[in-house]
């Protein structure tokens, strides 16, 4: 791309290529007037362009290859002329991936095979007749047109994810036409830094990786030390097992990220930023490194930005592996080469953070929502959400749900219009029997607060937390115990080990944990849990070691009859503990085909043949392997 | 042969730090373990004491680094390296039985290699690709949606 010399030729450059991408934003029904465009336009719409999912998720089940294919199958059939194919950002519907979007006529085809692509090819593209059995929801039997009519996108609001599904992330000038670096330059040279700072304050921001600090404050704090030296840092170190957004937005729409934290610099008066991100995440990484060149050479990162004496510089700095390096000290700690081990706070990053200088660490999804509330204004962002937590927020909707993907809605959304509308319930009808939000840092929400409107303040009133919007939802099959188990494992082998309240306290909780789940549990081992839990909140030094006991907590609270069948009844009630559970068969189902004695690792199923089978059950190691083997059903498990 | 193919990999990575435009060079230390591990797929003593050398840090601040990182190893491991995503939204879906299946076919914990060199099994938290849940990767290939059952046949794709 051209080097870009001043904000009136980024505007200009805006103009040539606004419409290079509109098409893609507006259903069909609601098309811009096509006679008013200009010809750049129509000769743009006259093509049909195929955005195929890029991200990891589809790009797992190899939508790279079809999207290849797309592109040869649509040479053969001579339609180069008529069709672009896009490799684009991730559009949240992840459980029908791979997924790929013809416009204009918003049609989303779905979990996409190499087969299907010359179908698609000769029907659609050429024939002009949609490819009825590959429609979103045709599996389901109720296929789709317009897309973006089902419940899953009517019930979003995207803007940290704006352009993720829109454009193509690996180019600039893509990004450029849909308004990108006009906040950058509109901040550059139309305002001063103190009113950049003044515009975040007022919209009301809050930090979308946890705690949900005020952005605007964080950047004023940083704004009015005096160092001559500053930092901005993106955490891009997405550590919540079952969180992928801040990776789908760098994957999706990384100059996004880049822009802001420009605006950052600018705002706070540092020239330098970096971008911490998880070593997990290898084409994240290669898609930042090659964005961070393009903007450089289009001049805008770099020296004297868009003419300006504004310059601003990006490294990335990779994690390996610490889960704990999401804590902002901790994680300054890793910037500068060291172990992540997090240190007291006073001093706060604002004033002391990289290398001892003045530093705003915001994260990956904070920063998305920077570029639309400078060029919407605050009122703007204020309009969406709820009055304390304005704006939206990208949930990661995992675990027994039908549409797990990644979601943005409005703060004050209830958890019943996510799961139930957008998530479109629960794996095969089963109950829903609650909610984990904030990872191994927060809670879980049971079944009856469905109807609680999602902000900070909402979920800490019923014991959890925001987090970074890992959404799990469980059900009847899950075990609430287990799974307070399974996040203590994680801080346990996260924890670095500096203080003991964490190091130790952690590792005993798990221990009585342990003890419950095996049936040696006793009801003082509730008591036991509680009181230990609390203290190690109060006295661990980071967040990690004063949000561990979460799960265990709020477990405890809401699903105490759990733990007391696995100590009283020594009976797991959803059927998970291995160590509770018995196999048995059934007598009048067995035709005694000895499969499952034959099968047996230890052999403790005996009979003859064709007469019913036993289990002995001081010598069964609950491999359940019978279980699976029998071709009757006629092994039960309680 | 093996020397000289050692003393090139070493060049390699004296390469990599030369062309580094990292001003301090203590915070280099962690992007330069990650290239050395690249180049030689683990760290070994003497590859933690050329660093230490070339970036002017003690050996006992490489060590402490590499220890605290999980992403790091001292151990050399397997042709193939087997990643059972332990993360919630796959353990929800069952992966640590998944995980147990590989240890039992394979007859080492995770962590560990098998004798021949040939497997690792090394835990994962969270690839960020939930909706494939339970998720394994052996090196680059990825296994959505795996099943007890399946494992041995994914082993046995494997076989020479």
């Amino acid at each position: 791309m051209e080097r870009i010399q001043s904000f009136e030729h980024l505007k200009q450059f805006y103009e040539s290529v606004k419409y290079q991408t509109n098409m893609r934003l507006h259903p069909l029904n609601q098309a811009p007037d096509f006679v008013q465009l200009p010809e750049a336009y129509r000769k743009e719409s006259q093509k049909r362009h195929v955005m195929v999912c890029a991200d990891t998720g589809c790009a797992a089940s190899h939508s790279i290859g079809i999207a290849d294919k797309l592109e040869e199958t649509i040479a053969r059939y001579g339609l180069q002329d008529q069709v672009i194919v896009v490799k684009t950002g991730c559009f949240g519907l992840c459980s029908q991936g791979p997924i790929a979007v013809v416009h204009p006529e918003r049609i989303m085809y779905t979990q996409l095979k190499a087969e299907h692509v010359e179908e698609i090819v000769r029907d659609h593209l050429r024939d002009g007749h949609y490819v009825e059995h590959l429609l979103l929801g045709a599996r389901e039997g109720a296929p789709t047109t317009l897309y973006d009519n089902v419940d899953f996108f009517r019930n979003q609001v995207r803007i940290a994810t704006r352009n993720c599904g829109v454009i193509n992330p690996a180019s600039l000038e893509e990004y450029i036409s849909q308004k990108g670096y006009l906040a950058l330059g509109k901040c550059i040279q139309e305002m001063t830094p103190d009113q950049v700072v003044e515009t975040v304050k007022q919209s009301g921001l809050r930090g979308r990786g946890g705690a949900g600090f005020p952005t605007g404050l964080k950047w004023g704090f940083t704004a009015i030390e005096k160092e001559e030296q500053k930092y901005v840092c993106c955490n891009a170190d997405e550590g919540d097992p079952g969180a992928f957004m801040d990776r789908s937005v760098l994957e999706g729409d990384p100059h996004s990220v880049l822009e802001a934290m420009a605006i950052a610099g600018y705002a706070i008066g540092a020239n330098m930023g970096f971008i911490y991100i998880r070593a997990e995440y290898p084409s994240a990484i290669r898609r930042l490194l090659s964005s961070i060149e393009q903007a450089k050479e289009a001049g805008l990162l770099g020296a004297n930005i868009l003419g300006s004496s504004f310059s601003f510089d990006i490294e990335l700095r990779l994690g390996a592996g610490a889960f704990v390096c999401g804590e902002e000290t901790a994680l300054i700690a890793s910037v500068e080469g060291n172990r992540g081990e997090p240190r007291n706070k006073p001093p706060y990053p604002a004033s002391k953070g990289i290398y001892g200088k003045p530093t705003v660490i915001n994260n990956v999804e904070t920063l998305a929502n920077i570029c639309p509330i400078i060029l919407n204004g605050p009122e703007w962002f204020r309009s969406i959400g709820t009055e304390r937590s304005p704006g939206t927020k990208v949930f990661a909707l995992a675990g027994k749900v039908n549409n797990v993907g990644l979601i943005e809605v409005p703060m004050g959304t209830t958890l019943r219009e996510i799961i139930y509308e957008i998530g479109g319930g629960i794996v095969d009808n089963k109950q829903l029997k609650a909610v984990q939000t904030g990872g191994p840092s927060g809670g879980c929400i049971p079944a009856r607060y469905l109807d609680t409107p999602i902000d900070y303040e909402s979920l800490q009133v019923i014991g959890t937390m925001m987090g970074s919007g890992g959404m799990i939802v469980l059900d009847e099959t899950s075990c609430m115990v287990n799974i307070a188990k399974f996040y203590l494992e994680f801080t346990v082998e996260e924890s670095c080990g500096k203080c003991t309240p964490c190091r130790f306290g952690n590792r005993y909780l798990l221990d009585i944990m342990n003890k419950i789940t095996s049936g040696k549990g006793e009801l003082e081992d509730l008591d036991r849990l509680f009181n230990l839990g609390e203290t190690i909140k109060q006295a661990s030094l980071c967040g990690l070691g004063q949000s561990s006991p979460n799960p265990v907590l709020s477990t405890l609270r809401y699903f105490r009859d759990e733990y007391v069948a696995h100590i009283q009844e020594k009976r797991c009630p959803a059927g998970v503990c291995t160590d509770l559970l018995q196999y048995h068969v059934v007598p009048e189902l067995c035709i005694g085909c000895t499969i499952c004695a034959k099968n047996c690792p230890v052999q403790c199923i005996s009979g003859s043949l064709r007469e019913p089978h036993v289990i002995n059950q001081e010598a069964c190691i609950k491999c359940g392997v019978c279980f699976t083997k029998c071709p009757k059903k006629a092994i039960i498990r309680k | 042969m093996a020397c000289s193919s050692l003393q090139s990999k070493f060049q390699e990575l004296d390469h990599y730090i030369d062309t580094l435009s990292i001003s301090d060079k203590g915070s280099a230390l962690i992007p330069v373990l990650h290239k050395a591990q690249t180049i030689f797929g683990y760290l070994p003593q003497d590859v933690q004491a050329h660093i230490a050398d070339r970036l002017d840090v003690s050996t006992a601040k490489v060590y402490g680094v590499v220890s605290f990182y999980t992403f790091f190893t001292m151990e050399p491991r397997g042709k193939y390296n087997i990643s059972v995503c332990l993360g919630t939204a796959c353990f929800v879906a069952g992966a640590d039985a998944v995980l147990k299946e590989f240890e039992k076919v394979l007859q080492i914990k995770s962590g560990e290699t098998t004798p021949d060199f040939k497997f690792s099994i090394i835990p994962v938290r969270c690839v960020g690709a939930c909706s494939l849940a339970p998720i394994v990767m052996i090196n680059d290939k990825v296994y959505p949606r795996v099943k007890v059952s399946e494992v041995a046949n994914i082993l046995a794709e494997y076989e020479e």
